[in-house]
This record gives C-alpha cells, structure tokens and sequence, in this order.
C-alpha cells in the first residue's frame, strides 16, 4: 500500500467516526460550535500524530504484557501539552472545552490507530496514518458543528449568517440533536454511499 | 455555592446524566448493549468503579498534586489510579467472588479506558465538590449510566427481529434511541438542577 492510499483509507474510506464508531464522546459532546470542533479536531490531531510517531519508533521495545499502559502514558504525555497550550493561548476556548480535552486520552482513536497502525509499520507511514485519521475525525466535527451551530445560534465560527428573523431552534444546542445527526451521517454513508460504490 | 450531596446524587442520575447529557463512556455503550445480561453486568461494574475512583482521585488530587504543586499532572495520575485500582479490584474480585468475577470480570478491563470514568473525575475536579458531594457525584453517575444501558439494551432486544435500512443497522439505529432517550430525559430537567 503507497502512502497516498494509506492516507485515503484512514481519512474517509476507514474513517474512524462513521465506519469504526470509535472516540464518538467528544465528537457529539463538543460540536455545539465551529471553533470548539475545529480546536478540539486539531487537539485530537496533533495527539494522534505524535502518539503514532513515537509508538512507531519505540514499537520493537515495548513489552506486549504492558503495551496498553505505555500507550496510555505517551497519549497521556502529549495531552497534557495540549492542554497547558490551549490553557495558555486559548484560555476561553479551554474553558468552554472542559473535561474534554483531558479526555483525548481516553480517546479510542488514538489507543486504536496505535494499535491496530502504528505498533507494526514504520514512522512515516504512521504518521500519514495519524494524519489521515485526525482529518477525517475533523472533519466529522466540523460537519456536525455547522449545522448544529447554523441552526442552533445561526452563526457560523461566531459570525451571525442567519439574522435576527431566524428563530433559534435550541433542541440544536441540546445533546439529544448530536446524536441524531451523527447517526444521519453513518446512515448516510454506510447506506446509500455505500451501497453505490457496490454496483 | 454548596450543594446537598443528595440532590447532587438524584441529578447526576437523571437531569445530568453522564452519557445522555456529557456523552461520556459512549464507545462501551455502543458496542456492549446487544444483550441486557452483559449490559447489566459492565453497568454494575462501572458503577462500582467510578464510586471508588472518584472518591481515590479526590483524595489523590486534593492531598498530593495540590501539596506538591503539580496540579498539571493530574490526567496521567488519575489514568494510573484508575488503571491501578481496576486492576486491584480485579484480583480481588477473584479471589474472594468467583462468581462475580465471572460476571463482571471481562468487563474490568475494558473500563479503563471508559471515559466515563476519567471525565467524572475531572468533572468533580472543575466544579470543585467536597468529598461527601464527590462521592455522590461518583455513585450518581455510575446509576445513571447503568440505568441509561439497560434501557438501551431492553430497546434493543425488542427490535432485533425488525427490519432496519440498510446502513443504519448497530450503531446508526442505537444512536438514534439514545438520542430519543436523551428527549425523554430532558423531562427530568427542572426537578433538580446543578451545574
């Protein structure tokens, strides 16, 4: 497999959202708004691009019986980066992102590319992977995001797009919304999508 | 402002409950609730988990990270606590409950890396809780979500024989429940309330 293939098939024909189902908490929990989606997105990333580097490297000395542990901590490792970062240059972003940002860590993606990708193949690769995946995970968000935050607030990234006359339908700032447009979109991809790409 | 820990408690299982609201320990939600049996079975063992964490980590942070001004370690401290703890309660599990360690023993390790158990000890971290009140934020959220994936997975076993669309089978259809329950729970909202 060339690496452009390894990097069309982590983003969107084995993206991680809606063919794996997997580090779905934070995708519903923080795409209320563009910037916290686009934030969180690169956050998620820059992990993913690190945690997969380093686990690449280090993959030949790392005992099988503890892998699960020296994952954690390296992930562990790079989010508090991310943290102390957003903490530092985006206090109010960090604010309204809470919990969740510590919450990479828990985070299947990461713990999944690295084990299913990054424990077997070579840095470069590994990290075109972690690059693919974090894309098509942004990706996702932003798409949630838009029409919860057009709906929700009719702003797009903050700036008004539908004005005054828009009445605001607040079930889009509420959870129950993010869960059904999130299984639109795996709806949407898995079946009609899918099923032409079949014939 | 103080909080009764009781009414933190009734909140944490309904108005603000961990996966239906913060949409926390979503994966094991997802891929678990096939059967009510194991649902039942990993419910009991994250409630029981995130009781004991909470109150650990509170503990942890409070008495050693903060004396020691290292504040900004707390996500790796409190993953090798949970890590530590789960395993603990597993050998112990085993030793003195076959049985349980039956039912609930594969379900031990897949909890640690359910967020539901580190998002509730950073939850009670930014909202600064006492003690008392963590621990009823702790066992309230454990309910909740217990509660949350038996009734999934009672949905789920009376829709097993019915035709779903193409694409929307397993996690798809099961989104759209949750989100459903999540309607539903809304209904609680303005009996209690915290933030």
């Amino acid at each position: 497999m060339n690496r452009k293939e390894i990097f069309i098939t982590s983003a969107f024909t084995n993206n991680s959202i809606w063919r794996q189902i997997l580090g779905i908490c934070s995708a519903l929990a923080v795409t209320n708004l563009m910037q916290n989606s686009l934030v969180m997105g690169l956050g998620v990333t820059f992990t993913l691009i690190l945690t997969s580097l380093t686990i690449s490297l280090i993959r030949n000395y790392i005992p099988k019986s503890i892998r699960m542990m020296v994952q954690t901590l390296i992930i562990a490792a790079y989010v508090i980066i991310v943290d102390i970062f957003l903490k530092a240059f985006l206090p109010e972003v960090s604010k309204s992102l809470g919990p969740y940002v510590g919450l990479i860590i828990t985070n299947c993606i990461i713990m999944g590319r690295a084990e299913a990708f990054a424990g077997k193949n070579s840095a470069i690769d590994s990290m075109i992977d972690a690059i693919g995946s974090g894309l098509g995970y942004t990706l996702v968000l932003l798409l949630i995001a838009f029409v919860r935050e057009l709906f929700g607030f009719g702003s797009i990234f903050g700036f008004t797009v539908l004005g005054d006359w828009w009445q605001k339908w607040s079930i889009m700032v509420m959870a129950p919304s993010a869960f059904f447009l999130l299984a639109l979109i795996i709806w949407i991809v898995n079946g009609p999508i899918a099923t032409r790409k079949r014939k | 402002m103080e909080i009764n820990a009781i009414v933190i408690f009734f909140a944490a299982i309904f108005t603000s409950n961990i996966l239906l609201t913060n949409f926390l320990g979503m994966c094991s939600f997802l891929s678990v609730s096939k059967e009510i049996e194991s649902s039942l079975g990993l419910g009991l063992a994250v409630f029981f988990v995130l009781t004991l964490t909470t109150a650990l980590n509170y503990i942890v942070y409070h008495f050693i990270l903060v004396s020691l001004d290292i504040v900004y370690l707390q996500y790796i401290v409190f993953i090798i606590v949970i890590a530590a703890l789960v395993q603990l309660i597993e050998m112990v599990i085993e030793r003195f409950s076959p049985v349980l360690y039956y039912t609930l023993g594969i379900f031990l390790p897949l909890i640690t890396v359910n967020c539901a158990i580190l998002g509730v000890s950073l939850f009670m971290i930014i909202r600064k809780y006492s003690f008392i009140q963590s621990l009823a934020f702790g066992a309230g959220s454990g309910l909740g979500w217990l509660l949350a994936i038996l009734t999934l997975a009672g949905i789920r076993t009376k829709i097993r024989e019915k035709f779903v669309p193409t694409g929307l089978q397993g996690a798809g259809l099961s989104l759209i429940i949750t989100g459903i329950m999540a309607l539903a729970f809304i209904g609680f909202s303005g009996i209690v309330v915290i933030q």
